[in-house]
């Protein structure tokens, strides 16, 4: 039995502990906006944040997150009616085409964010290696520097 | 296509059902058969319906695949049906077949996304929808009012009558308007000087649900009792399973079945790629699990050794020889052999596979006497179709459901992975979903045909291009369709109405027909992509022989703009002008002609896909070996853009395609197994292969639009292998680029 909280709610596994937390949040959970991609870390479809570090959930053994907070990307909007900065600049720039990768892409961002708050196009380079196969990263690239802003704005207020 | 209209009588109000053919065409400009009556009083016709508040639910009849068709659809109709954008929201509509005497006739229009025809088939159909229920609602408003209909127009929401000047919201008169009989023809629709929602830069529809995780995909469709399933496949090209021990499987918490699934017969034409071994669980994970531990005994497959060096080896003995001549425009032998300069150039394009990143799934539940298919597809009818074969239930009885598409390229045209959960379904008795690894979608896939091109050209004294061969070895796509006969083959792979046809008088297409095991199929823009890659490749050589230069010799060939004749998809006709417009200007736009610093480079290129037109330019540096990409300039000439953010989201899009397939991919085999798996060996670019520097132009032409799925893709990988040869002097006569240059 392993037992965690996603996006602050408790939650308790009692499969096997190998099992990815992809799969805990997809099957079990029914937390779908988490996506698989690849299935071996290389996609980032599956982006989640474990004690608020992005980490591919697919290749997460469920067993390594006991006791710690998941977010996933139903849980990132402070509120119905709000959204976070990063999905705010989504919006923006209308990045979404199939939109399969974009709750990864956004996972990605918001602890890019966090690590660097005002990224240079060069940090974007290193940091984001989500695939997005239908090729939004023209727009990503401008969504992450307007996200920056946003955030930026947010914390003066 | 034309309709027959026929009238039945149904509850109380008029159906109007048309009988055009279903088998895959598309059906346009019916407005009767979209508006036929529903039950419901709030709606006119199958796609619009009003609420109280006014606001206006709009169906959408096409497989959302990332091309922005749930938005620039519904934009047709509200431009017509007058009533804010802001006012929209858009609700997936399932297949609809109805049965006729003959055969089975579209419910809500034609529906399938392929070909980029996706806006352009419904585009008179869409607007006649709208213009049909904004017409009701002026009726309606008329009879209330007692005012004439000519004295009733429209503000956006609302029917303004007469000099009453009374607004009356349309929300109020959804319930009259609805019980009125359908007219049957459209009114006349608007001019395109007073478009307010069409061109107008309109966001997705459905951004907020993507970016809040709620968008529903295939992968995320959950159904009570869902059983979850997986295949073990083939791991040899056409090989069948012998016999198979699943007592380890077994033993897997949650497995609750394994069960086989016979493949089709190699080279015969198939509903699914392989033979295999599905697992049924009751997680994805745990069915993952057991397909790990089955041991399957495999027969010996008759192409058990193919292999990519044999067949590219076949391909250039081919070349040797003569081949299909499948067009001898003028006499080009006379016209070569006169010829002051002569070039001969050898271009070999790739296998590769589509990739779109949600793996292929499916859910299928077959029961005794009906069937319920919920899928990612292209092809909605063609997942009816596979179902149909596969349990011999009669198509009226299976429902099919469509989610959106986590990427379509043309895979799901094909609804292989249909079929193979309606068998697993039907075998079982589960309500099933079917989920396909990524290592199954790489090696089970309908890939885009490698070839190997041989180009030849004669010029004259002048530098004019007076011959012109293309002679193409490669497996064609069209090698299993039934009924193809082996000179049709060539068809599926060289366009002989593409350019420079009716251009240079003497021109001649030689094709010759590889059989490999690799299954084939329509990857984006289909064999644009080779023959753009080749062609403009080849026109920069010609003026490196010659001493011209690059954007000059094109605007030579393309000339002045003027309609010639095009028989192929995309026609009738093909105006060169506009590539000429297009090309000149994207080299204004980055600079062609300034002079770079050492290593750096521009290249250039243009093609005409499917009625709309495309033109690149691509700054790349290449010092030490070792490429980047500075600067890409992009434009589309897709004449009026409907939704131009979607324009520019696919021209980007199929920018990137272009340049990541030509950077790092392909698919090789070796005896008789696919050799790539994942994305480690498979690398679709990352952000960090695309610079900051890339803009993108919509360069407007007239007033009909057409399609952009594929537009954007086919000139970017020679403008980025021609900024290549321009920095460095290393002509890319292979693809990928990574083969031969560090990326
Ligand atoms: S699905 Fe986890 S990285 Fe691709
Ligand atoms: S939007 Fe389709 S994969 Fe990124």
């Amino acid at each position: 039995m392993v037992s965690f909280t996603i996006n602050s709610k408790k939650v308790s596994f009692d499969g096997d502990g190998d099992t990815p937390l992809l799969w805990v949040l997809r099957d079990q959970l029914n937390m779908t906006g988490t996506k698989f991609g690849c299935g071996v870390g290389q996609c980032g479809a599956c982006t989640v944040h474990v004690d608020g570090q992005a980490q591919r959930s697919c290749v997460t053994p469920v067993s390594t997150v006991a006791e710690q907070a998941i977010t996933t990307i139903e849980g990132l909007a402070p509120s119905e009616l709000e959204l976070h900065p990063v999905q705010q600049a989504w919006l923006e720039f209308d990045v979404p085409q199939c939109g399969y990768c974009q709750a990864g892409q956004i996972m990605a961002t918001v602890d890019l964010l966090r690590r660097n708050p005002s990224p240079t196009d060069a940090d974007i380079d290193t940091s984001m290696t989500n695939i997005c196969r239908c090729g939004t990263y023209a727009r990503i690239r401008k969504a992450i520097h307007r996200a920056a802003e946003l955030s930026a704005q947010g914390e003066q207020e | 296509m034309s309709a027959v209209l026929e009238q039945k009588t149904f509850s109380r109000r008029q159906v109007l059902i048309a009988g055009a053919g279903v088998a895959g065409g598309f059906v346009l400009g019916i407005p009767q058969l979209a508006n036929a009556t529903t039950d419901s009083d709030r709606m006119i016709g199958y796609f619009v319906e009003i609420r109280a508040d006014g606001s206006v639910v709009i169906g959408s009849n096409q497989p959302e695949i990332g091309q922005g068709v749930r938005t620039a659809l519904p934009m047709l109709i509200a431009e017509e049906l007058d009533i804010d954008w802001s006012m929209v929201s858009v609700r997936q509509m399932p297949l609809g077949i109805i049965k006729t005497a003959d055969g089975f006739t579209w419910k809500y229009g034609g529906q399938g996304v392929g070909g980029s025809t996706g806006l352009t088939s419904n585009w008179e159909y869409m607007r006649q929808v709208g213009a049909t229920a904004r017409a009701q609602l002026i009726k309606a408003a008329a009879a209330r009012t007692g005012v004439a209909e000519a004295e009733c127009s429209t503000r956006p929401g609302v029917v303004v009558c007469g000099s009453l000047q009374t607004a009356i919201p349309y929300g109020d008169l959804i319930a009259d308007a609805s019980a009125l009989p359908l007219p049957e023809e459209s009114p006349p629709l608007k001019d395109v000087a007073d478009y307010r929602v069409i061109g107008s830069r309109v966001k997705s529809v459905d951004a907020r649900d993507i970016v809040t995780g709620r968008a529903k995909y295939g992968v995320d469709t959950v159904q009570p009792d869902m059983r979850y399933a997986v295949i073990a496949r083939a791991p040899v090209l056409n090989a069948s399973v012998k016999s198979f021990d699943d007592t380890e499987t077994r033993k897997v918490p949650g497995v609750v079945d394994v069960i086989k699934i016979e493949g089709p017969e190699p080279g015969a034409p198939y509903v699914i790629l392989a033979s295999g071994v599905a697992v049924i669980a009751t997680s994805t994970w745990a069915a993952m699990k057991g397909r790990q531990l089955l041991a399957i005994d495999w027969y010996e497959s008759p192409n058990a050794t193919d292999s990519s060096e044999r067949f590219w080896a076949e391909n250039r003995e081919m070349l040797k020889g003569d081949g299909q001549v499948v067009l001898d425009d003028g006499d080009f032998a006379q016209a070569i052999g006169d010829a002051e300069t002569v070039v001969i150039r050898q271009y070999q394009v790739p296998f590769v596979s589509h990739a779109p990143l949600e793996p292929q799934n499916c859910y299928a539940y077959v029961q005794a006497d009906e069937c319920h298919i919920i899928a990612p597809t292209q092809m909605p009818s063609g997942a009816s179709r596979a179902a149909a074969a596969v349990t011999g239930l009669p198509r009226e009885n299976i429902r099919v459901d469509m989610t959106r598409v986590g990427g379509g390229f043309g895979r799901r045209l094909t609804n292989d992975y249909v079929a193979e959960a309606a068998m697993i379904s039907m075998q079982t008795g589960w309500p099933i979903k079917l989920q396909w690894s990524r290592e199954d979608d790489i090696k089970n896939d309908f890939y885009r045909p490698g070839g190997l091109h041989e180009m030849q050209a004669g010029l004259d004294g002048d530098g004019k291009v007076v011959a012109w061969a293309q002679r193409l070895a490669s497996g064609s796509k069209y090698y299993r369709r039934p009924n193809m006969p082996d000179e049709d083959l060539f068809g599926a792979e060289l366009y002989i109405d593409d350019f420079p046809r009716r251009i240079v008088d003497n021109i001649r297409m030689e094709y010759f027909h590889n059989a490999i095991g690799l299954p084939r199929g329509s990857w984006r823009a289909p064999a644009h992509t080779a023959n753009a890659f080749v062609v403009q490749s080849f026109l920069d050589e010609l003026a490196h022989e010659t001493g011209a230069d690059p954007l000059q010799l094109r605007l030579d060939l393309y000339g002045a703009s003027r309609e010639i004749e095009y028989g192929g998809h995309g026609g009738p006709t093909f105006n060169p002008g506009r590539l000429a417009k297009l090309i000149s200007f994207v080299a204004d736009k980055i600079g062609y002609g300034n002079t770079l610093p050492d290593g750096h480079g521009i290249g250039l290129a243009s093609h005409f896909t499917f009625g709309g037109y495309a033109a690149h330019a691509i700054q790349v540096s290449v010092v030490d070996g070792k490429l980047t990409i500075e600067r890409i300039v992009a434009a589309i000439d897709c004449g009026l853009a409907v939704h131009p953010n979607a324009v520019e989201a696919q021209l980007q899009g199929g920018t990137i395609d272009g340049i990541s397939t030509a950077l790092g991919l392909e698919i090789t085999v070796l005896d008789g197994q696919v050799q790539q798996s994942n994305f480690h060996d498979y690398p679709l670019a990352r952000i960090a292969a695309i610079p900051s520097l890339f803009e993108s132009y919509i360069v407007p032409f007239d007033e009909q639009p057409t399609g952009v799925g594929e537009m954007g893709i086919p000139s970017a990988a020679p403008a980025l292998t021609n900024a290549i040869f321009a920095a460095s002097g290393v002509r890319i006569r292979a693809l990928p680029i990574a083969a031969q240059l560090q990326i």
